[in-house]
């Protein structure tokens, strides 16, 4: 491959091959201050591909390939090569993750325990991990909780932060200008902008974390809480990881562990700053 | 006029958590995973005292629990072919 | 690296392989489905940390793809119990279910079998009764295609569990020019104490070499071929008359020269011993070879125009020059 480059998130290294300079120049600015993987060997290839060679130069179209693969995937158009970058490695993860069951969830941590969030797309558990991460909570990751098989403990996954519509005008309130990736418009999912996570987040990405509480927290009703069972739990986690399935009986322990060590709360919120009020309310009745 | 006789795997098999009222079962031979309900479970465990049909089912599950009557005859035969698809139990 | 050398020397010799480049090593591998052969072969090496658990978690999730592999064969046995007809497993859920040295590591994809061909329709209905549905829906030309000329039914997809079954009655498109003998596949087939039931030693290493040979582009050639090397090993170390009684199954079922391009092919990449009888130079070998070893350390698929070579091969075999080209002409024009 003409051009590539190697990234380390969490345990997870990365290799990225690619027809175009581009796409690789926007994800070195993005992860400029991850380290690079320790040995010099990655667990994923990722490769930015033309669709047909004539597609390299000519309306160049950006197909997404790597170790692992979706055979019908949509090509994306070199603007959003970064873009193109995030979702390989995002598949990679999906399809190959088998050292640590892979839950689809944001997780941050506070005081040694990891508050996990999941739900169904836009329901905001990025939006909201992002936010407690520059509230003085340890964002561990936006997409994927990775949870080891053995010991239970969550191991973070800080990628750049993938925002979407409002979330980044919410984000750009706070945040650093520089911890942005550029804004890429007209996306099968809207306006996206990456955004790294902070200095400490980064520092302390190889630190693991004890999972005390599971929300399931849903934007835009007006504040609201319920316990959710522990079977229900267990069957949206089920849903929500992409290789529960491959893991057999070590995945069957490593969630049935997840779920009897953290109760589970649905919540309801009209607004972040109510949602991040409520978490700071459980995490003071989880200390007590 | 006897039924079709079902087997289940033994339990060693299968391993079984509670959680709230609902039985997580995951069957080592197939790698899956089941949520299952009352009398589910229940069949089950009856069911590996040997091999049965539905009547006899009944007759070992009313002697264990308040388990009886035509709505409990028609659950058990509609767990069994849930079971059965599931690959939990089998024709003997 | 620029093909996958690199990768049948790991396998063939996986204590010859040191810093070298673990990461092209790797892709190759997941490429050509052969990452949990590779991470059996690698297992107690002295390896870099990263290297070592790569593989130790594809060791686990091959183990498990045993299992899913194993269970598909026997939800199919029960489905078909009652109809009293021979099913054969093929393939790797067969290698697992025989526990073949070949199974080691071996992931599976669908799950293949072989049944008389008479019977075909109360297995088709049987297999819908279970909970097996068509992929795609019915459809003239596609079904007429299939059921006609092919070896085998339309897939069927299974409702909740989501794999697939391909059910066959002969080993080669009925189109193709070598006829095998269906009823000699089964008549000689072994039954195994689960009651699952797999082809005799010598029909497994036909079958393997029509696949690679006599069917297909050699996509997956690579893990076809490391198949035939250990089927063979294990096979030849077993009884001592196994390759006269390959030769005559091979014979029976016109699969002569494939099954013996096949084994030179194996001697020559990974080192296979054959009889030196077999060790013949033929013509186009250098070819096949170059065919199989076309991936590269990023994983990617080399030499087009050879792989389109033997695109076009693929058709070629499957049918007569005037049915390809009414074939070829239908498809295009629907």
């Amino acid at each position: 491959m003409r051009h590539s480059l190697s990234i380390q998130i969490g345990p997870v290294a990365f290799r990225i091959g690619s027809a175009w300079r581009a796409p690789l120049d926007a994800l070195a600015r993005l992860y400029a201050a991850y380290p690079a993987p320790r040995d010099g060997i990655c667990d994923f290839t990722v490769r930015l591909e033309p669709e047909k060679p004539w597609r390299r130069h000519f309306r160049p179209s950006v197909a997404i390939k790597g170790d692992y693969i979706l055979p019908d995937a949509a090509p994306l158009s070199l603007a959003h090569g970064l873009l193109a970058a995030e979702m390989g490695m995002n598949l990679q993860m999906a399809l190959g993750q088998k050292q640590y069951l892979l839950l689809h969830a944001s997780s941050v941590e506070k005081d040694g325990r990891a508050l996990i969030m999941t739900g169904e797309s836009g329901a905001g558990k990025s939006t909201l991990a992002a936010l407690l991460g520059e509230r003085g909570w340890r964002l561990l990751g936006d997409e994927f909780a990775l949870l080891d098989l053995d010991s239970g403990e969550l191991l973070p996954f800080p990628r750049a932060v993938s925002l979407k519509n409002g979330a980044i005008r919410a984000l750009e309130a706070e945040v650093e200008p520089d911890r942005f990736g550029p804004r890429l418009e007209g996306t099968p999912k809207g306006e996206i902008r990456h955004m790294r996570p902070n200095d400490e987040a980064l520092a302390r990405m190889g630190e693991r974390a004890r999972p005390a509480l599971i929300l399931f927290p849903r934007f835009g009703e007006a504040e609201a809480v319920r316990g959710v069972g522990a079977a229900e739990t267990f069957m949206r986690f089920t849903q929500a990881s992409t290789n529960y399935v491959t893991l057999g009986a070590r995945g069957f322990e490593a969630l049935n562990r997840l779920i009897a060590g953290s109760p589970a709360l649905a919540i309801d919120y009209p607004d972040s700053d109510s949602a991040v009020a409520m978490v700071e309310g459980f995490w003071r009745e989880l200390a007590a | 006029m006897a039924g079709i006789r079902y087997i289940a795997d033994p339990e060693e098999h299968v391993r079984a958590v509670e959680l709230d009222g609902l039985s997580v079962l995951f069957h080592e031979r197939s790698g899956m995973t089941h949520i299952v309900a009352a009398p589910a479970p229940e069949i089950l465990g009856a069911l590996r005292e040997g091999p049965a049909d539905a009547q006899e089912l009944l007759r070992r599950l009313s002697a264990r629990f308040a388990f009886e009557g035509e709505e409990a005859e028609a659950a058990i035969h509609a767990r069994l072919g849930e079971l059965e698809a599931a690959g939990l139990v089998r024709r003997a | 690296m620029r093909n996958a050398r690199l990768l049948v020397q790991a396998l063939r010799d996986p204590g010859s392989v040191r810093n070298c480049d673990w990461a092209g090593l790797i892709s190759a591998a997941r490429a050509e489905q052969l990452i949990g052969s590779l991470a059996f072969r690698m297992a107690g090496r002295d390896l870099p940390p990263r290297v070592a658990a790569t593989f130790e978690a594809a060791r686990n999730d091959a183990a498990q793809a045993r299992t899913q592999a194993l269970w598909e064969g026997e939800m199919a046995r029960r489905a078909l119990a009652p109809l009293g007809v021979p099913m054969i497993l093929l393939k790797g859920t067969a290698f697992h279910a025989a526990n073949l040295d070949a199974s080691i590591g071996r992931s599976v994809g669908d799950l293949d079998i072989l049944v008389p061909r008479a019977s075909l329709r109360e297995v088709e209905l049987a297999l819908i009764e279970a909970g097996w549905e068509r992929v795609k829906a019915a459809d003239g030309y596609d079904d007429f295609y299939y059921r006609r000329w092919m070896h085998e039914l339309p897939p069927l997809i299974h409702r909740t569990r989501d794999r697939m079954i391909d059910v066959h009655h002969t080993i080669l498109p009925l189109t193709a020019r070598p006829r095998p003998d269906a009823e000699a596949l089964i008549a000689d087939s072994v039954a195994l104490e689960s009651g699952l039931r797999v082809l005799s030693p010598a029909d497994m290493i036909v079958h393997a070499a029509a696949h690679l040979i006599a069917d297909g582009d050699l996509a997956g050639g690579l893990r076809n071929l490391w198949d035939i090397d250990r089927l063979l090993r294990e096979f030849g170390a077993a009884d001592p008359d196994f390759w006269a009684r390959l030769q005559a199954r091979a014979g029976r079922h016109q699969l002569a020269r494939a099954v013996h391009r096949a084994a030179r092919l194996a001697d020559d990449l990974y080192g296979t011993p054959i009889p030196p009888s077999w060790r013949v130079r033929a013509g186009v070998d250098p070819l096949f070879r170059a065919r199989l070893l076309a991936r590269n350390g990023w994983g990617q698929e080399r030499r087009k125009l050879l792989r389109f070579a033997f695109y076009l091969r693929s058709h070629w075999l499957r049918m007569p020059p005037l049915m390809l080209a009414r074939h070829l002409w239908i498809k295009a024009t629907r």
